[in-house]
């Protein structure tokens, strides 16, 4: 039989990362940010490892990427400005082939460019998951650092206010998610005088010893991983797309309202599903085109002015069928979301469109 | 007849290759060949961990046999807070330039020396970005002429050097702060033996150690190879001063 507890999901999410291994995490309070660094200053210690309250989100994230090159499971966070500071760093993790698993509580959804083009410099993506509930993140707090000792690579929470404040009971239960490879290149000194020690760096030039492939072909290679990458780490959900003639697509918890006005909408008869990509990147552009290829509307509803509506538009077979039932939605203190994450506002918007024939 | 003698051996233990591709009279690697010989002297090789900047002195550590991480710009002291807090017995030193660490990253090393990190940071301090040609840092002497400051640092224009030397040693979490400088053969053994008390004083678990070095760009100066010890003498010498600044309490 399995056991629920009552708890916050930021409190979910440390206790979930705790589990998973996580010994490092360094973080500058910024709501709704604040309560997962809190947390992980309370338990992570205990735990045996180190949470450090850093004088700037430029610090966490160097701090967490030094503790990810000792091969240690290390993770920072924050949120919409606080990430954008740590854009250098994420790349920097992405470049140098480190794994960084990254929080980002949002205030809204206005953060999804900055999730998956890559904020910083380079050509690399940040592999990017959006759970729609507590549960969620809980489950994808463990596949976010497997998916980075996996890849050696920078990976991202977007999740947000709802998120991180929400009380829910949640299950302790822990996901096999297999073995991941030894962590050779982590550096612990022990190489220095042997004539083989190790470096790590963008660049990848290496050691005279042990010579690296250089920046050129290290970056070509880096390139063709995150390639590899896109098709196979995709993860979507669609709900009664079979026989859909209005497809909405949603992203995080946005999607939980999303369905519940399809199932309410379904009880009236009108033929509406739904689509929602777990992962922002990679995008699940296949399974969107498969889903939405016998619609006649294809909606998007994000609360932005519009962002994961461009993977949609690249994905879509028909382009013509996409409306934009989405907007900029943000309450007065300007900390979660506005008026627009509605059941009532998002049911009158799918029937005008659906009305528009 | 004068019999020739080896100071030192031509290649100090740590290094994989001599090569280079630093100017005629850096003295960067006069600098980084104390240190070397410090971790050798030691026996800590197998258990240190370089982080470093980005400046002139980057290409000395893909040529070092020790550990190393390049970070980025200005953020060594925090990359290494993260590598010490998770490797504790390990030796971990940041290597920066005064472009580095005083322009780029001075919060990171203030807070790092505020929290009393048991790191030793080491700032190789020629007063310009040799890296980039010969710009003005926050170190630049008053007067001093860069591609930057064609006339020579003016203070009403360009505001006055930072001494960070004296900021960390203000700091309650640093344990041990001292400047040398590499321009003589004795002042390059002086620097030495405050690289070696740093780092024992890290073993130690003291707190946060700090070792600056003056050394010479004498293509960031513009002045002749050979005069760049003396130009050291004259000006950063003159500006900043050598010694240790802070020592723990016996």
């Amino acid at each position: 039989m399995s056991t629920r507890t009552l708890m916050q999901g930021s409190e979910a999410i440390a206790d979930a990362a705790i589990a998973v291994g996580c010994r490092f995490f360094a973080g500058y309070p910024m709501l709704p940010f604040t309560e997962l660094l809190e947390h992980m200053s309370r338990k992570l210690p205990a735990a045996g490892g180190v949470c450090i309250n850093a004088d700037t989100e430029i610090e966490a994230v160097n701090m967490a990427l030094g503790a990810a090159a000792t091969g240690a499971r290390a993770a920072t966070g924050s949120c919409g400005q606080g990430i954008a500071l740590m854009q250098e760093a994420i790349a920097e993790a992405a470049l140098n082939e480190l794994p960084l698993v990254v929080f980002n509580m949002a205030r809204g959804q206005q953060d999804y460019f900055q999730a998956t083009r890559g904020g910083g410099w380079g050509d690399y993506r940040t592999i990017t998951f959006a759970p729609k509930d507590v549960p969620e993140a809980v489950e994808h707090t463990q596949r976010l650092f497997h998916l980075a000792d996996l890849h050696r690579a920078p990976v991202m929470m977007l999740g947000d206010y709802v998120i991180a404040h929400t009380h829910v009971g949640v299950s302790p239960a822990a996901l096999d998610l297999g073995p991941v490879p030894p962590k050779e290149w982590a550096l612990d000194g022990s190489m220095g005088g042997t004539g083989r020690a190790r470096q790590i760096w963008t660049w990848d030039r290496g050691k005279p010893n042990t010579p690296g492939v250089g920046p050129d072909q290290h970056w070509k290679d880096v390139a063709a991983k995150f390639a590899a990458i896109e098709p196979t780490e995709a993860r979507w959900e669609e709900r009664l797309v079979e026989d859909a003639e209005v497809v909405v697509v949603s992203w995080g918890t946005t999607a939980t309202v999303v369905d519940y006005v399809v199932d309410e909408l379904r009880a009236d008869g009108v033929p509406v599903g739904s689509f929602r990509p777990v992962t922002l990147w990679p995008f699940p552009g296949e399974a969107l085109a498969d889903a939405t290829r016998g619609a006649r509307r294809i909606l998007v509803y994000e609360l932005n002015a519009g962002q994961m509506i461009d993977d949609v538009r690249i994905h879509a077979e028909d382009r013509s069928a996409i409306r934009f039932i989405g907007g900029v939605s943000q309450d007065q203190t300007g900390m979660r979301q506005g008026d627009l994450l509605d059941a009532g506002v998002l049911r009158a918007r799918v029937l005008e469109a659906v009305k528009e024939g | 007849m004068t019999e020739m003698r080896l100071m030192a051996p031509a290649i100090p233990k740590l290094l994989q290759s001599p090569d280079h591709e630093l100017c005629p009279g850096c003295g960067h690697p006069v600098a980084w060949r104390q240190v070397l010989e410090v971790v050798d002297e030691l026996g800590i090789a197998d258990r240190t961990v370089i982080v470093v900047g980005h400046g002139c002195y980057t290409q000395m550590m893909i040529r070092s046999d020790l550990d190393s991480l390049q970070c980025l710009h200005g953020r060594g002291p925090a990359v290494a807070t993260g590598v010490k807090r998770m490797l504790p017995d390990a030796v971990v030193i940041t290597l920066s330039g005064d472009g580095d660490m005083v322009s780029e990253g001075l919060a990171e090393v203030l807070h790092t020396a505020a929290r009393g990190e048991r790191i030793t940071s080491l700032l190789f301090n020629n007063g310009v970005f040799g890296d980039t040609g010969g710009h003005m840092t926050a170190s630049t002497v008053v007067g001093q002429r860069t591609k930057t400051s064609l006339a020579g640092r003016d203070v009403e224009e360009h505001g006055y050097p930072i001494d960070v030397s004296r900021l960390v040693a203000d700091v309650d979490g640093s344990a041990y702060v001292a400047r040398g400088a590499v321009n003589t053969a004795g002042m390059a053994a002086r620097t030495k033996r405050m690289v070696r008390r740093a780092l024992e004083l890290q073993m130690a678990r003291a707190g946060f150690t700090f070792v600056e070095v003056l050394t010479m760009c004498p293509t960031g100066w513009f002045v002749p190879t050979a005069g760049g010890p003396e130009y050291l003498e004259e000006s950063m010498i003159a500006t900043y001063g050598i010694g240790e600044h802070k020592t723990p309490p016996d």
